[in-house]
């Protein structure tokens, strides 16, 4: 990797000072995506401004009921946390179910929703790619892409959001935090990330001096019995080919209520409004969660090696919805 | 050991602490911890499998918890405290987890073997403390240390690739230090049921 300067950061304002003098300085937290990345020169910070010792490490309850997570909370310590296994299991399972204990254990919150993805032909920069040099190409379209995007994707990319955390996130309707030159604002999840469209070098709508400082998450009393089901090449330590975050809420045996995102499939975590609008007032068995799962992949479009997720993320879907209506046990 | 002090430009003084000891060295910030420990400080027992944080040969402790050190700036560990498998035993006296290692053959070529036994020491602790792991059924009931199944030690070691495949003596060394009759050696059986 190219060298670069290094400075801790005094305060979440120092932080933001400091990077708005210098549109080539980066942030750095846990660095379990950023120093892989310089690694290969996907990025070329001219300076590294370290985030990691700020206080913004807490959890607290909200007024609201809600949980406020500081963005330094690693993904180790949230997942631990009594009142997100008991409220949020599915966000605890979608932690779990990411990386590895070692890249939990310093991967952080803010880290965490701001992952890049792991396409092969993005990470390789032997490879023309439009997220990396935008008009250059994107070789996914016509190459091996039996883990791209099936949903939202342009013919500038097909890439997939990495992170299992922000799949959970998107369904329990997680708010961003964040401080900038112009002062803090709340960013609603479902408009943090961005789809590809013709602007695939951007994931988010987080601006360059901007710092993530807290995900505030409301309460949400059926969340309890949310699940998080997640598909990979192997048992373990992968990304998911399909995830799912699911929760119902039932009055007698009729939905109420319902939250539904899935991972593995676009360029952002995908909520999915439609098939949570087909729900509300439905009878919860087998056959109204099947046909949940179609409408939420209506809109898919399958590239030549990616056809078998639209089928496994049918599946996926209609499996963690019946296991939340019947109390959430995985 | 003597340490040099490096004169790369760009370098910047880090003290850290290493195995209980402080040591200060003139490293460029793009180092990361994984080469000062091998290249600056003579610690080679940590090894670098991938350099990309897929394989947990490169584990260490940090403030007691298991990272990558090849994902991990030297730069940003001060005042943190590292130990790696030198700082394991003490004097002559192996620390468990590398004896059970041993006792179960939990090694073959051993390239992988200081990360998996760093990731065990904190894997114990870590049953310890209460931690839940992705196949724990009930989040707010995790395992005890004598309840671990080997599910789920083999999804807590995940991070932790073997080459050669030592994964049943890794469970098994595991099992061990848990409290729990690990099964023979495959070898051991092989040498029980020759005639004799």
């Amino acid at each position: 990797m190219n060298n670069f300067s290094y400075s801790r950061a005094t305060s979440v304002q120092n932080a933001v000072q400091r990077a708005s003098t210098d549109k080539n300085a980066m942030f750095i937290a846990g660095g379990t995506n950023l120093v892989d990345r310089l690694k290969v020169f996907l990025d070329e910070p001219s300076q590294l401004i370290d985030v990691s010792r700020l206080e913004m490490k807490q959890l607290e309850p909200l007024a609201s009921g809600g949980l406020r997570i500081g963005s330094l909370v690693t993904n180790t310590a949230l997942a631990d946390a009594p009142e997100v296994r008991r409220n949020y299991p599915m966000l605890a399972r979608a932690i779990l179910s990411g990386a590895s204990q070692q890249i939990r254990n310093v991967a952080t919150v803010g880290g965490n929703i701001l992952q890049r993805t792991r396409c092969p032909y993005y990470y390789d920069t032997a490879f023309p790619c439009n997220k990396r040099e935008p008009d250059s190409g994107c070789p996914a379209l016509t190459g091996i892409n039996r883990t791209h995007a099936l949903l939202g994707a342009s013919d500038q990319c097909v890439a997939v959001h990495p992170s299992d955390m922000c799949v959970a996130l998107a369904a329990l309707d997680a708010v961003v935090e964040v401080t900038g030159p112009k002062g803090k604002r709340q960013i609603p999840f479902g408009d943090f990330h961005r789809l590809p469209g013709n602007t695939p070098e951007r994931d988010t709508n987080l601006e360059p001096e901007e710092l993530i400082t807290a995900i505030l998450l409301p309460p949400l009393p059926f969340a309890k019995s949310g699940v998080y089901l997640k598909l990979r090449d192997r048992a373990s330590y992968a990304f998911a080919l399909i995830s799912v975050a699911a929760a119902v809420d039932l009055a007698e045996e009729q939905i109420k209520d319902v939250r539904l995102a899935i991972g593995g499939v676009a360029h952002k975590p995908w909520r999915s409004q439609e098939a949570e609008q087909f729900l509300i007032g439905k009878a919860a068995n087998a056959a109204t969660f099947e046909e949940a799962a179609k409408i939420a992949l209506q809109s898919a479009k399958p590239l030549a090696h990616n056809r078998f997720k639209v089928e496994l993320a049918k599946r996926a879907i209609k499996r963690s919805l019946m296991l939340s209506a019947a109390g959430g046990v995985v | 050991m003597e340490v040099t002090q490096s004169t790369v430009s760009g370098a910047v003084a880090v003290t850290l602490n290493v195995n209980g000891k402080k040591r200060s060295l003139a490293i460029e910030p793009r180092v990361t911890l994984l080469d000062t420990l091998r290249e600056h400080l003579g610690l080679t027992g940590s090894k670098k499998g991938c350099d990309h944080g897929q394989c947990g040969a490169c584990t260490v402790l940090v403030d007691g918890q298991r990272v990558y050190s090849c994902l991990a700036l030297a730069v940003m560990q001060e005042g943190k405290e590292i130990v790696t498998i030198e700082g394991l035993a003490k004097d002559d006296v192996l620390h468990p987890v590398q004896a059970a290692f041993i006792d179960n053959d939990g090694l073959q070529c051993g390239y992988c073997t200081p990360g998996q036994i760093c990731a065990t020491v904190a894997l114990l602790d870590e049953v310890k403390q209460g931690s839940s792991s992705a196949i724990t059924p009930n989040l707010e009931h995790p395992p005890q240390l004598a309840e671990l199944s080997e599910a789920e030690i083999k999804e807590r070691l995940s991070g932790n690739l073997c080459r050669c495949s030592a994964y049943n003596g890794i469970v098994a060394a595991v099992q061990q230090l848990v409290g729990q009759t690990p099964p023979s050696a495959a070898a051991d059986v092989m040498v029980k049921e020759m005639p004799a």
